[in-house]
C-alpha cells in the first residue's frame, strides 16, 4: 500500500477531452465490454489519458468516469490504486522508471538509481529543472531475464550498465529518444543467452512441412518393419548375428579335435586365423568361411564327444553369402511335401524351408555345388548324394509318387 | 536433453517470422477445426490425462480446472479469463509468449473457450507490456483477418478474443482481483467461495488460467496427452518455461523439461554460476514469494513441484533467482519485503498493517539493528499473516522470510553481534513499529 493523492489544484488543468485518434481509441476500448459493463474500460481510458496529457489530471478522472457513467469516487479509487497511473506531471522527454526489485537489484540497478540521482533529481518524482526528465522507482517490470532495465514511456531498455544509462538520458534529454535502439543494449537477442543460442538454433526442423515429412518417413518405416516381420522367413539373414572382431569367434576356427592328433594335423585341418584387427578380421572373414575345410572324424566320435561336435558343425557350416547357395523363392501357394525325398524329414524340411527351397523343381535343378553346399549346410556328409535327392526330387517333380514308382520301383517313404 | 522438436514455444526468442503465416508454417493452428470437432468432453479428458498443471505458481490441474465450469449454461454466458498480468519479481515468460509467439496464446483460448463452453475470453495484460500488449493485438487480428476466431469461423465455434490491461498492480495477478480489476474496480480480492466458475467476472462462471497454462494446450492437444506426459516426472510431467535469473552469467528463458536438475540448467543454458559453483550462495526457485534455498539443497535438486516442495520451497513459476556469496543475503529478502509492503492491496488489516511491520524489522535486521529476541518475534508475525489474509499475498511476503530465518538465522545473529560490538560508535534509533 502506498498512499497516493492527487496533485495540487495549482497544477490540475481545467477541463480534459480526448484528442484526434484518442476519441475513436477510447470507443474502441468501451465497445470491448459488454453492455452496462463499460465500467470495464477506465484502466485503458485513463491510460490513454495520461498518454495524451503525460500524467493523470483531476479533469481526466472526472470526464472519463462521466463517459462510463460512474460514480467519481469509483474513478478516483481506480486512478489512485494503480501505481502505473502519474498523479503528478512528470519529465515531458522522459520519465525514467528504474526496476528496483531483488532480480534487478542482484545485478545492480542500485548503480543506476545513483545514476538517475545525478543527473535527473535527487529525489524521485521530481522533475530536473527543465521540467524535461524525471525518475521514479517501480516495482518489478517484468524483464527479469534482462535485469537491470528501465522503462521509459513505452519502452524498455534492458541490460544496462550505469554508462549506457547516462548515455540514454542524455539522448532522451536531447530530444532524440526516438534515437536509442530499445531492448537490451548489449546485443544480445531478446532473452536468448548472451553467449549464443543454446536451444531453437534452426527454423527448419521447427517447420510444420519438415516435421510433417519426418513423421510420414517414421510412419512408412514403422509399417514396413510390421510387415517385414509379418512376412514369412524367405532367408535367414545374418541380421542377429553377433558382430564381433574377436577371433575367437571367427567361424574359420575349429575347436580343439576330441580325437587326439599330432599338433600338425591339427593345424591343417583348421583354416589359418585371421589376421589381428578389426579391419583386417572383418576383410578376410568371408574367404576364411569359404575356404574352410570340414574335418573327417568317425561317426563314433561325433557321438562321443556331441557337445564340442554339434559347437563344431556349427562352426563349419558354409556360409549363406557363398556363391553356390541354392537360389531361394518366396514361400509358394503350393507348397511340395519334400518329406517324400528319402533323407528328408520334418526337421530337414523346416531347415529347407529357412532356405527357401519349397518345391521339388528346385532340388531337382540344384548343380553339384550347390548340391554340396546344401550337404555342408546339413552337415550330411555325403549324404544327398548317396541318396540321390536329385533324381529323386526329379521324379516327383516330373510325376509326383507315380512316377517316383516307376523310376525306383517303391514308394517314396 | 529435451529436443528442439518436442518444444512447443518453438520462436520463444523472436528470431523467427512472429505473423499468423510463420506461425502456420511452426504447426500452429493445424486442425483447430479438428479438435474442436472432437468435442468438449475429449478435450477436457485429454487435458487431464496430459497432466498439466497450472504454469501461473499455484500447479493445479488444468483440465480439472476447466471441468469446473456448468456444462449447461443457466443463461449466463461463460467467459475466459487469461492472466497475463505477469508480475512476480523474477518471472517474464509470458512476457515473451505475448511477444514472440502469441498464436500459441490466440489458439489456446479458442480450445480452451471452447472446452469450457465460453462466449469470449479477455486477456488481462499488464500494464507494462505494452509493446507486448499491441503484438498480442495484431496476432489477434490477424486471426479475426483469417477468419480462425470470431463471428462464424472456419474452425466452427464462435468465439472473441479481447486484450484488456492492468496498470501496475501486483495484487492483479491473484484471479479474484484479477475480475474486480476487470470489472473496471480496485483490485481487491474477492472471498472465495464462491469460486470464479460459479460467480466470476460480470457475475458469469469464469476460469482464470495462466498464458502458459493456455498456450501449451493446443499443442497437448494436437500431439497427445501421451507426448506431453512422457516428458518429465509422474505429477510432474511436461515442458516449461525456464528463467535464469541473478548471478548466472548468461541469464535467458528457456523451455525445457520439468524435473531438469538445477546443475544441468544452470550448465547447460546460464553458462554457470558467476564465479564457478564454490560460489553459490543460494537460490529463490520460483519466484519471489518462494522461500530461499541453500546452495547444496539445491544443486542437484530435480526443478518441479515436489522437488521443490522436499526442499520446502516451491517451484511457483519456474523463475529461478541466482545469487553468489556477493549478495547481501538479509538485504536481498528485505527489498523482496518492502515489494509485498508496496503491493499489498491494503483490503486485509494483517496483510496491510503485517508487510509494512515486516518490511520495517527486515531492514534494521539488514543492518543489524535488533536484538535476537527479534528474529523470533518477526518469525512469529509471519506466521500471523500467513493464512489469515483473503488472498495469497499475505502468504507470499511471510515465505521469502520465513525462508531466509530458517537458511540464514546464523548471518542474521552475526549482524546483530557486529552492530552491538561497534554500539557505543553510534546513537542507537529505536525505530516503532508503528
Amino acid at each position: 500500500m502506498t498512499v497516493r493523492r492527487l496533485a495540487e489544484a495549482a497544477v490540475q488543468p481545467a477541463a480534459f477531452a480526448f484528442k484526434g485518434e484518442k476519441v475513436a481509441e477510447a470507443q474502441r476500448w468501451i465497445a470491448k465490454y459488454p453492455k452496462g459493463r463499460e465500467q470495464s474500460a477506465i484502466i485503458p481510458l485513463l491510460m490513454l489519458a495520461q498518454e495524451q496529457e503525460g500524467w493523470v489530471t483531476r479533469a481526466a478522472i472526472e470526464h472519463i468516469a462521466d463517459m462510463l457513467g460512474m460514480p467519481y469516487i469509483r474513478a478516483l479509487e481506480v486512478a489512485t490504486f494503480y501505481t502505473q497511473f502519474q498523479l503528478k506531471p512528470v519529465g515531458t522527454r522522459a520519465h525514467v522508471q528504474v526496476c528496483g526489485t531483488t532480480p534487478c537489484m542482484l545485478r545492480g540497478s542500485e548503480a543506476l538509481m545513483d545514476v538517475c540521482r545525478e543527473k535527473i533529481h535527487h529525489e524521485q518524482f521530481h522533475t530536473n529543472a527543465a521540467g524535461t526528465l524525471s525518475w521514479e522507482e517501480v516495482e518489478c517490470l517484468g524483464a527479469c531475464v534482462n535485469a537491470p532495465m528501465v522503462m521509459i514511456f513505452k519502452d524498455t531498455y534492458e541490460d544496462l550498465t550505469p554508462e549506457r544509462l547516462a548515455e540514454i538520458i542524455d539522448a532522451f534529454e536531447a530530444g532524440n529518444g526516438a534515437s536509442v535502439p530499445t531492448g537490451p543494449q548489449n546485443g544480445r537477442i531478446f532473452s536468448a543467452p548472451i553467449s549464443g543460442l543454446t536451444t531453437l538454433t534452426d527454423e527448419k526442423p521447427l517447420l510444420k512441412a519438415n516435421r510433417d515429412r519426418d513423421a510420414r518417413a517414421a510412419a512408412r518405416a514403422a509399417k514396413a518393419a510390421v510387415a517385414e516381420s509379418a512376412k514369412p522367413p524367405v532367408a535367414p539373414s545374418r541380421a542377429a548375428r553377433a558382430k564381433t572382431d574377436a577371433i575367437a569367434t571367427s567361424p574359420a576356427l575349429k575347436s580343439p579335435s576330441p580325437v587326439k592328433v599330432a599338433p600338425s594335423v591339427e593345424k591343417a585341418a583348421s583354416a589359418p586365423a585371421p589376421k589381428l584387427g578389426a579391419k583386417a578380421a572383418n576383410a578376410t572373414a568371408p574367404e576364411a568361411e569359404r575356404a574352410v575345410r570340414q574335418r573327417t572324424a568317425a561317426p563314433a566320435d561325433i557321438a562321443a564327444a556331441k557337445g564340442v561336435a554339434s559347437a563344431g558343425r556349427d562352426m563349419g557350416r558354409p556360409a549363406l553369402d557363398d556363391r553356390n547357395r541354392p537360389a531361394a523363392i518366396e514361400k509358394p501357394a503350393a507348397v511340395d511335401d519334400l518329406k517324400l525325398i528319402s533323407g528328408v524329414g520334418p526337421k530337414i524340411e523346416g531347415i529347407l524351408h529357412s532356405l527357401g527351397i519349397y518345391t521339388f523343381a528346385q532340388i531337382a535343378g540344384w548343380k553339384k555345388a550347390e548340391r554340396e553346399w546344401v550337404d555342408g549346410y546339413l552337415n550330411f556328409k555325403g549324404r544327398i548324394e548317396r541318396d540321390d535327392w536329385g533324381r529323386q526330387a526329379k521324379a516327383l517333380a516330373k510325376g509326383g509318387v507315380a512316377e517316383y514308382v516307376r523310376v525306383f520301383g517303391k514308394k517314396p517313404v | 536433453m529435451l529436443q528442439d522438436k518436442d518444444r512447443i514455444f518453438t520462436n520463444i526468442y523472436g528470431r523467427f517470422d512472429r505473423s499468423l503465416k510463420g506461425a502456420m508454417a511452426r504447426g500452429h493452428w493445424d486442425g483447430t477445426a479438428g479438435i474442436i470437432a472432437k468435442g468438449r468432453d475429449w478435450i477436457i479428458n485429454e487435458m487431464k490425462a496430459s497432466g498439466l498443471r497450472g504454469r501461473g505458481g499455484a500447479g493445479f490441474p488444468t483440465g480439472l480446472k476447466w471441468s469446473f465450469m456448468p456444462k449447461v449454461s443457466d443463461g449466463r454466458p461463460a467467459y475466459l479469463v487469461v492472466n497475463a498480468d505477469e508480475s512476480e519479481p523474477g518471472t517474464c515468460k509470458d512476457r515473451d509468449i505475448l511477444r514472440h509467439d502469441p498464436h500459441t496464446l490466440v489458439e489456446g483460448c479458442l480450445l480452451a473457450g471452447f472446452a469450457m463452453g465460453a462466449v469470449a475470453a479477455y486477456i488481462y495484460v499488464r500494464g507494462e507490456f505494452i509493446r507486448e500488449r499491441e503484438a498480442l493485438q495484431r496476432a489477434i487480428d490477424e486471426a479475426y483477418a483469417a477468419n480462425l476466431i470470431g463471428k462464424g469461423n472456419v474452425n466452427g465455434y464462435d468465439f472473441d478474443i479481447y486484450v484488456h490491461h492492468g496498470a501496475g498492480a501486483y495484487i492483479c495477478g491473484e484471479e479474484t482481483a484479477l475480475l474486480e480489476s476487470l470489472e473496471g474496480k480496485k483490485g481487491q480480492p474477492r472471498l472465495k467461495p464462491p469460486f470464479p466458475a460459479n460467480v466470476g467476472l460480470y457475475g458469469c462462471p469464469t476460469t482464470v488460467n495462466n498464458v502458459e497454462s493456455i498456450a501449451v494446450a493446443p499443442t497437448i492437444l494436437r500431439r497427445g496427452a501421451a507426448w506431453f506426459s512422457s516428458i518429465g516426472r509422474p505429477n510432474n510431467v511436461g515442458t516449461k518455461l525456464f528463467m535464469l535469473v541473478g548471478h548466472v552469467n548468461t541469464p535467458c528463458t528457456v523451455e525445457e523439461a520439468m524435473g531438469i536438475t538445477f546443475r544441468e540448467l544452470v550448465e547447460k543454458h546460464g553458462g554457470g554460476v558467476r564465479g564457478g559453483w564454490d560460489n553459490l550462495l543460494a537460490v529463490i526457485p520460483g519466484g519471489a514469494s518462494c522461500p530461499v534455498v541453500k546452495a547444496e539443497d539445491i544443486i542437484d535438486c530435480p526443478m518441479d513441484f515436489d522437488g521443490l516442495r522436499e526442499k520446502k520451497s516451491s517451484f511457483g513459476t519456474a523463475a529461478v533467482i541466482v545469487m553468489d556469496k556477493s549478495t547481501d543475503i538479509v538485504k536481498a529478502i528485505a527489498r523482496l519485503s518492502y515489494f509485498f509492503k508496496h503491493e499489498s492491496c491494503g483490503q486485509c488489516t494483517p496483510c496491510r498493517e503485517g508487510t509494512g511491520w515486516m518490511w520495517r524489522v527486515m531492514e534494521r535486521l539488514v543492518r543489524g539493528e535488533a536484538h535476537k529476541r527479534e528474529i523470533d518475534m518477526l518469525l512469529d508475525v509471519t506466521r500471523q499473516v500467513e493464512g489469515h489474509t483473503i488472498c495469497a499475498l499475505g502468504d507470499a511476503a511471510a515465505w521469502p522470510i520465513q525462508g531466509l530465518i530458517r537458511n540464514f538465522r546464523p548471518e542474521i545473529e552475526r549482524r546483530i553481534d557486529e552492530f552491538s560490538r561497534n554500539a557505543h560508535r553510534v546513537e542507537p534509533v529505536m525505530v516503532a513499529a508503528e
